[in-house]
């Protein structure tokens, strides 16, 4: 028995050492970077480990510590080595530096992350200067190359990564002029929000968009737009970093035709992270893009369970309920139920704030779960724990709700 | 052959036989043509790499001609460019791929327009359009929004690789012997010695004959040699690149029919496997206005709708501006002055990607006839291009290039899938890439759906080690 592991993040790696745990045979990881450990090998500050190894580790830290970990369980890691297409169901093309071959397995996890929309993705108008970054990129370039990468950035969106950028920059020498975001207020926890750009300063403009980026060779400003009323406000600076947004590295999924979600862009998967075809699993934040590391890992974990049971019982479920939302909730995960096991825990977004609401699940006019969220804030993760083993009807979606409360 | 003569500044100068100005396709071509001659020939060109311009920025379309101005010199130096591009691209290593375009008709009168459009490009020499009714067109293309009436085909419309071919064309110039004189703005001429001074930015060049092929600043050139008989005015036109998992929405370019200023807004396949959507038409007065607008990005979205609904669904890779050097005329200004020793190659609006090669031959024997001695070199040296087309093998696909060296199967830009053995024969290429635009343009390298999210930095730091810069002058870090 062999199951591949797309993927050596977080999600990847610990699914892979729980499958070894399980006594599920072989386990290959195929990680396209040099190094296994995937998005915090870059994020070189703390703030990884709490739900899943119960203590605070720096980024690089976690990384080596999953891929130690995965080593000592017998897991095969393939680093430098790209899964670049399928080859069949089973089967995946890859290419290293040892050859380009093909692997085929009983099992697939796919666990191959996320990444934030660039500049050209958001359809930022004005000039295509150099000095525009995503997160991603600029904490590669300052942690891993010891780069500089500017003198004033603005920084785009203003979510829990946001700030980790505006920490990334400082680390860099560089001066975070303003955060922007569309919301009317930033969407990190307070102290996050106070230790990265309170104290130093940094404005956080709300309620505006970049219009457009100024310059030649060079940035030397954007424009901002007042949402609401459209007012301009030009910002002088030789950096832009565009932040979050996020985009589920989704493309293994669809080139396997894999149902998706449309709102998440991520691959539907139910509670055991099986996707709609037979033998493939998703987790991670290809599956809700963003989480933290803890969270990833350990979904992770838990998928490992459904390819367990897979790998022993070849069963893979008949057509599950679909799982879908109404406005102001943009999406949620998992997006499919099988409703022969228990409901688990459902992850979320919404579009705008939402104070003193009531989150509602409900399957036709039954109502199937409710909860009060005194605030439910844009691009952060909401937890829904349903849980529990409702008899759901087969064919007929659940619907996630939001209801204001009187 | 040259011989040796003496610049303005006093210090020993090569007296070329000719010089190109401007390293655009245009230019590129004419410097390949003239290489094949026992000539000193350089080619000057003000930015930092060859193909920087208009060249870089347009929809990449090897155009038949079909619907050109019958009569003109741009629809014959199409319709001639068209079959040159094929006959040498290939061997080359440009990326040209046979798709066929269908003009769709969205109403009854732009179908009864069709038969027009079809007697015209029977006129130009093509005859191979054939109509196509409506449950036909859904056949061929099923993405295709609702309500379209019915379609011309045009099967021998290709898609070119925009950035190769003028790299191409520069790289066999060179090959052959054409000096390249990057990062030379030519701002003045003077006249010494019965040749030609162009005084630049970096320096003079000297040289008996010379060619215009400034582009966007044709007119300034032709300006410089006393002639007024055009103005250039550019019509930018914006443009979205949707991802490639797109690419499979649409098999044909979808082509609008055309209304008199414009081609219109197309849908094309890539070379690269991804969607292009474009171009707007509008003029401007600023020859660097290659900035997209709020405005114009979102009346592409509108009509991209329209023709492939399920396309402005997917995610953009990329934006961007071209600017066609339009002027007052309707055709090419392309002008021979014997007693100047000077060609000018203008005013190549918004086809010369197709016609380069028609152009170049066309300038040679215009120069020919004015007077310059065009004898045959007897070894002509042939080079052929790394293939960054999607549909040729990629190194990162071929066993036997992966185990020759273990370079090419590591994947360092991983939504282009580039390998570091790419990037570093970019670095090393006889036009070495030295920007990271230039690497782009050459490999792909961070060019595709992250732009950079994953790779910037190693990519960053491969072509600094390759070259001698530093990271920070490629990240142009002030
Ligand atoms: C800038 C930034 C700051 C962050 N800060 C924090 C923080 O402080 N605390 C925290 O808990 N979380 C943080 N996170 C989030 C955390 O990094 C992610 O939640 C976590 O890495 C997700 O794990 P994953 O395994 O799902 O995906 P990833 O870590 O993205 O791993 C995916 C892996 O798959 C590989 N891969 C993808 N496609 C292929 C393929 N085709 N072939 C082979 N390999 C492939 C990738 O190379 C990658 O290594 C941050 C994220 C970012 C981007
Ligand atoms: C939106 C758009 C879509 C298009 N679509 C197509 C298409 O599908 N098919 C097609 O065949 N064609 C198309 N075209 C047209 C095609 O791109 C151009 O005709 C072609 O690129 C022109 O090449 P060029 O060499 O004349 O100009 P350029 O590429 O602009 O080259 C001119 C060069 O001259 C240099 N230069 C200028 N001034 C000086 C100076 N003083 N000293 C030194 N160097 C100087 C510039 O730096 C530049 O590199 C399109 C154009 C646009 C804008």
């Amino acid at each position: 028995m062999t199951t591949i592991v797309v993927g050596g993040g977080p999600a990847g790696l610990a699914a892979a050492i729980e499958l070894r745990r399980l006594g599920a045979g072989r386990v290959v990881v195929l990680e396209r970077e040099a190094e296994p450990g995937g998005v915090p090998r870059h994020c070189d500050h703390l703030g990884f480990g709490l739900l899943d190894l119960h203590r605070l580790l720096g980024g690089p830290r976690y990384a080596a510590r999953y891929a130690a970990l995965a080593e000592r369980a017998g897991v095969e890691i393939r680093s430098r080595t790209s899964v670049t297409d399928w080859a069949a169901p089973m089967e995946v093309g890859t290419t290293s530096p040892r050859g380009v071959e093909t692997i085929s397995a009983d099992a697939i996890v796919l666990a191959t992350g996320c990444r934030e929309r660039p500049r050209s993705a958001r359809l930022v108008p004005g000039t295509r200067p150099a000095g525009v970054f995503t997160t991603g990129a600029l904490q590669q370039i300052v942690h891993l190359q010891r780069e500089r990468v500017g003198r004033r950035a603005v920084v785009v969106g203003a979510e829990h990564v946001s700030f980790s950028a505006v920490l990334t920059l400082a680390q860099a020498g560089a001066e975070a002029v303003a955060m922007v975001t569309e919301y009317p207020a930033h969407q990190t926890y307070a102290p996050l929000a106070w230790f990265a750009a309170g104290r130093r300063g940094v404005p956080i403009l709300t309620g505006a968009r970049v219009a457009a980026i100024r310059g030649r060779d060079r940035v030397d400003g954007v424009d901002l737009a007042d949402v609401a009323t459209g007012a301009r406000l030009a910002i002088a600076c030789d950096t832009v970093v565009f932040t979050g947004d996020w985009i589920p590295d989704h493309e293994l999924a669809r080139r396997g035709a894999l149902a998706m979600d449309g709102a998440s862009r991520a691959p539907r998967v139910d509670q055991a992270g099986r996707t709609s075809a037979r033998g493939v699993f998703a987790c991670g934040n290809l599956v809700h893009a963003a989480e933290t590391a803890d969270v990833a890992a350990l979904g992770g974990r838990g998928v490992a369970r459904g390819v367990a049971t897979f790998l022993h019982t070849g069963s893979w479920p008949a057509p599950p309920v679909h799982v879908t939302c109404v406005p102001p909730v943009r999406w949620v995960a998992p997006g499919a139920i099988d409703p022969g096991e228990p409901l688990d825990v459902f992850r979320l977004r919404v579009d705008e704030p939402c104070a003193n609401v009531d989150l509602v699940v409900a399957q036709g006019t039954r109502e199937i779960w409710r909860r009060r969220y005194s605030a439910l804030v844009p691009n952060r993760s909401i937890r829904a724990e349903v849980g529990g083993s409702p008899a759901l009807r087969a064919e007929e979606a659940l619907i996630f709700r939001i209801e204001a409360r009187s | 052959m040259a011989s040796r003569g003496r610049s303005d500044d006093g210090s020993p100068a090569l007296t070329y036989d000719v010089a190109i100005v401007g390293a655009g396709v245009v230019g590129a071509a004419i410097a390949r043509e003239l290489g094949q001659y026992d000539l000193a020939c350089v080619l000057v060109e003000a930015a930092d790499d060859v193909g920087t311009g208009t060249s870089k920025a347009n929809t990449a379309i090897l155009h038949t001609g079909f619907d050109a101005t019958p009569g003109t010199l741009e629809a014959r130096l199409v319709r001639r460019g068209h079959a040159l591009l094929l006959e040498h691209g290939p061997r080359l290593g440009i990326p040209i791929e046979r798709v066929g375009a269908l003009l769709v008709a969205w109403t009854d009168e732009q179908d009864a327009a069709l038969a027009g459009i079809a007697a015209k490009a029977a006129e130009n020499g093509y005859a191979a359009t054939r109509r196509v009714e409506r449950d036909e067109l859904y056949r061929l293309e099923p993405h295709l929004g609702a309500g379209a009436v019915a379609a011309l085909a045009v099967p021998d419309e290709h898609i070119i690789c925009p950035f190769t071919t003028p790299l191409a064309l520069a790289t066999e110039a060179v090959a052959n012997g054409v000096a390249l004189r990057l990062g030379a703005a030519v701002e003045r001429v003077a006249q010494a010695d019965g040749a030609h001074v162009l005084e630049t930015s970096a320096g003079s060049v000297v040289a008996r004959w010379v060619v215009n092929a400034a582009g966007l600043h044709a007119d300034t050139i032709d300006r410089l040699f006393g002639h007024d008989r055009f103005t250039v005015t550019p019509r930018r036109g914006e443009l979205i690149v949707f991802d490639k998992l797109a690419r499979p929405l649409v098999r044909h370019t979808i082509l609008p029919v055309p209304t008199a200023t414009t081609k219109g807004v197309l849908v094309a396949p890539t070379v690269f496997g991804n969607v292009v959507l474009g171009p707007t038409a509008e003029d401007v007065p600023d020859r660097a206005a290659t900035g997209t607008t709020a405005e114009g990005l979102a009346s592409l979205l509108g009509k991209g709708r329209r023709i492939l609904p399920e396309l402005v669904r997917e995610e953009v890779t990329a934006t961007y501006v071209g600017l066609r050097a339009a002027t007052e005329h309707t055709d090419y200004q392309i002008a021979f002055h014997a007693d100047q020793r000077y060609a000018c190659a203008g005013g190549i609006r918004s086809t010369g990607l197709t016609a380069s090669m028609a152009i170049a031959k066309h300038v040679a024997q215009g120069l020919r006839d004015a007077g310059l001695v065009l004898r045959r070199r007897d070894a002509f040296r042939e080079i052929r291009m790394p293939n960054i087309g999607e549909a040729f093998p990629r190194p990162y696909q071929e066993p036997a290039r992966v185990a020759a060296h273990p370079d090419y199967g590591c994947i360092v830009c991983h939504c282009e899938r580039v390998t570091r053995g790419e990037i570093l024969d970019a670095a090393r290429a006889p036009i070495p890439a030295r920007t990271l635009d230039g690497l782009r343009r050459r490999t792909r390298a961070a060019f595709g759906r992250c732009q950079g999210f994953y790779c910037l930095a190693e990519v960053t730091r491969l072509l600094a080690g390759a070259t001698g810069e530093t990271p920070a002058r490629l990240l142009r870090t002030p």
